[in-house]
């Protein structure tokens, strides 16, 4: 790779910037494609590419080409700064996601209870329309409690983000879906709120529902059926 | 409570490389290109050796890293690009293969 191509990509991931190397594989020759390139002959493959967050080989004149996406990085913003929020924070920042807390409650925001994660302490309707959630990112509320979760859920279901999902019982969510439908939302709005919250594994401790969280959002990302 | 942040050796391949270089190293970099049957890792995956052989990131689940590194050190010295190809298939033509049964093509380039 041409240093001045290494240096340039570093500094797109730096600014979160979508890119795409192109690689030359018979002569090693490369360059980058940004989204907005559309006199580049190669700016379809590349833009699939970034959309389906998956390489593209492409056979030109010149020879074969290897398209390499490089997305921003994958965000959770979880909404209350609760038990299960310390393990799927962890879980979530190995899996490569850069991970937002929210609560105001700031006996639970902390940074001892949160080292190394962005903690906000904004009622969440600001939080999450400040955040503004993209596609590559995932929506958790686990306060159970509707002052906190539902504005945090009505910015979310307006948002084009993966993944939300609501911790509580099912009666906890039916009592949810009910207010979000009085508020105006459709019956396909609510639908995309995964709740009771995570894989069904029986997940007792915080750690567990973690786990049964992470593994929820990662079967939506990468768009499996789980069995 | 443990502290840690997203460590150094996941997706941070890149910028490892970085560092490397900024400590006067070589550095040479791996990427799949390509793969058939259950390779263990997708098309995009990478990993970094400096001209010590130490590397970061992963190409297969372990199964062919001390080959692309072996490699990628060759490259460091001699320069050019090379694409290599690994599978059970032609285990004739590499001397390690993926146990999975799988195939992977990896595109091996020095950085600057």
């Amino acid at each position: 790779m041409k240093q001045a191509t290494f240096k340039q990509l570093i500094e797109d991931r730096n600014a979160k910037r979508p890119v795409v190397v192109a690689t030359n594989l018979a002569t090693g020759d490369d360059r980058l494609i940004y989204p907005d390139a559309d006199q580049d002959p190669m700016i379809t493959e590349a833009l699939t590419a970034l959309r389906d967050d998956k390489p593209q080989n492409v056979e030109t004149d010149e020879g074969p080409y290897f398209l390499n996406p490089f997305n921003p990085p994958l965000r959770m913003i979880i909404v209350g700064a609760v038990h299960i929020a310390q393990p799927l924070s962890q879980m979530a920042s190995l899996s490569g996601y850069a991970v937002t807390v929210v609560d105001p409650r700031t006996a639970f925001a902390t940074t001892e209870r949160f080292p190394n994660v962005e903690i906000i302490t904004e009622w969440p309707d600001d939080a999450l329309t400040a955040l503004a959630p993209d596609h590559r990112t995932a929506v958790v509320t686990l306060t159970h409690d509707p002052k906190l979760d539902d504005p945090a859920l009505e910015v979310a279901l307006k948002s084009p983000c993966f993944y939300v999902g609501s911790l509580g019982s099912k009666k906890t969510h039916a009592g949810r879906l009910n207010r979000l439908s009085k508020a105006g939302f459709s019956d396909e709005d609510c639908a995309r709120i995964h709740g009771p919250v995570g894989l069904a594994i029986n997940a007792k401790s915080p750690s567990e529902i973690a786990v049964a969280v992470m593994g929820q959002i990662t079967a939506k990302l990468r768009q499996a059926e789980p069995r | 409570m443990m502290t840690y942040s997203v460590s150094e050796n996941h997706d941070q391949v890149l910028e490892t490389a970085m560092q490397w270089q900024g400590e006067g190293k070589k550095v040479a970099l791996a990427t799949v290109v390509s793969t058939w049957g259950s390779a263990p890792r997708p098309a995009g995956s990478q990993l970094a050796v400096d001209e010590t052989g130490k590397f970061v990131g992963s190409v297969s689940g372990g199964c062919i890293e001390g080959a692309v590194v072996t490699e990628a050190l060759t490259i460091l010295q001699n320069g050019g690009t090379k694409l290599l190809e690994y599978g059970v298939s032609n285990d004739e033509a590499w001397e390690v293969g993926l146990a999975c049964g799988g195939k992977v093509k990896v595109f091996v380039e020095p950085i600057g």
